[in-house]
């Protein structure tokens, strides 16, 4: 798509990571929480794409080839979210399990580690 | 920046790509903003599909259709078993009420928001020419890198996805 400005992408980026942080601190629900985890890991995968769409920079960073500077935003995004799937099934076997031992997972219940 | 605003074309893609971005913008404020973690998860499918058509926009094909298949596939289906498994209904999770932290937190997107916004995004309002070729995110160009230059990160992350199998599945297993 051309004519499309790049600060509309990065704007939607910025806006979606900030209301990942919001919900991260007003929300109890940690379910919600993972949610607006997984929200900011997006925003910061739209800004990859849109940096690796518009490629400002002249010069390739760091020496690279122009070929492999090209792909590395998408290389990035792709792996973010290969650990963001595992990061995901580790979190909500977490979640599984201390609702077995508690029948509660609001996190402001959960304070057996304070000291 | 100096002075006036960069005169910016209306043009259908730049509508399309603001009629997008709009909805995902809403969805991601539904998701924290429902009481419900059902409706929150739903918000969230409408927002990584809408995600998805931006991807498409960028011409990053095959990071569009992964995004579909992975986030909206499998990630939010798993929570949605999870949200079902765990019966979050309102007993659980007493009802929200009105806080202090809310009011923070409030005030830190605010803040967080406007001074990135306010520092990063002016000079970049002018920016509109695309640098990459129009075929860089096709699966061929992706796959031809990944399986030659990041071979070993690939595998890197087959062995977390295998660590983060087994590790889920202890976790969850009642008895081991």
């Amino acid at each position: 798509m051309n004519g499309v400005p790049i600060a509309l992408y990065l704007g939607l980026g910025l806006f979606m990571f900030t209301i990942g942080v919001v919900g991260v601190v007003i929300r109890r629900n940690p379910i919600v929480i993972f949610m607006c985890i997984e929200l900011m890991l997006n925003a910061v995968n739209l800004t990859f794409v849109t940096f690796a769409r518009y490629q400002m920079s002249p010069v390739p960073a760091g020496g690279m080839a122009r070929e492999s500077s090209m792909m590395a935003g998408q290389m990035m995004v792709t792996f973010v979210m290969a650990v963001a799937a595992a990061e995901v099934a580790v979190g909500l076997g977490i979640m599984m399990a201390i609702f077995r031992l508690r029948q509660n997972i609001d996190v402001d219940e959960l304070n057996i580690l304070r000291g | 920046m100096n002075g006036a605003l960069p005169a910016i074309e209306i043009t259908p893609s730049l509508l399309m790509v603001v009629a997008l971005a709009g909805i995902a913008a809403l969805a991601a404020v539904g998701v924290i903003a429902f009481n419900n973690p059902i409706r929150s998860a739903l918000c969230l499918v409408v927002n990584f599909f809408m995600l998805a058509a931006l991807y498409f926009t960028l011409n990053a094909e095959m990071i569009g259709v992964t995004q579909v298949v992975v986030y909206t596939g499998a990630i939010m289906v798993l929570f949605l078993f999870v949200i079902m498994l765990l019966n979050l209904g309102a007993p659980i999770v007493k009802p929200e009420a009105k806080e202090p932290q809310t009011l923070v937190g409030l005030l830190l997107g605010v803040v967080l928001f406007g001074v990135v916004g306010s520092q990063l995004l002016p000079p970049l309002l002018s920016v509109v020419k695309v640098g990459a070729a129009d075929n860089y995110g096709s699966p061929e160009a992706l796959g031809r890198t990944l399986f030659t230059q990041y071979m070993f990160p690939f595998e890197a992350v087959s062995i977390l996805l295998l660590i983060g199998v087994v590790g889920s599945i202890m976790l969850a297993k009642r008895r081991i």
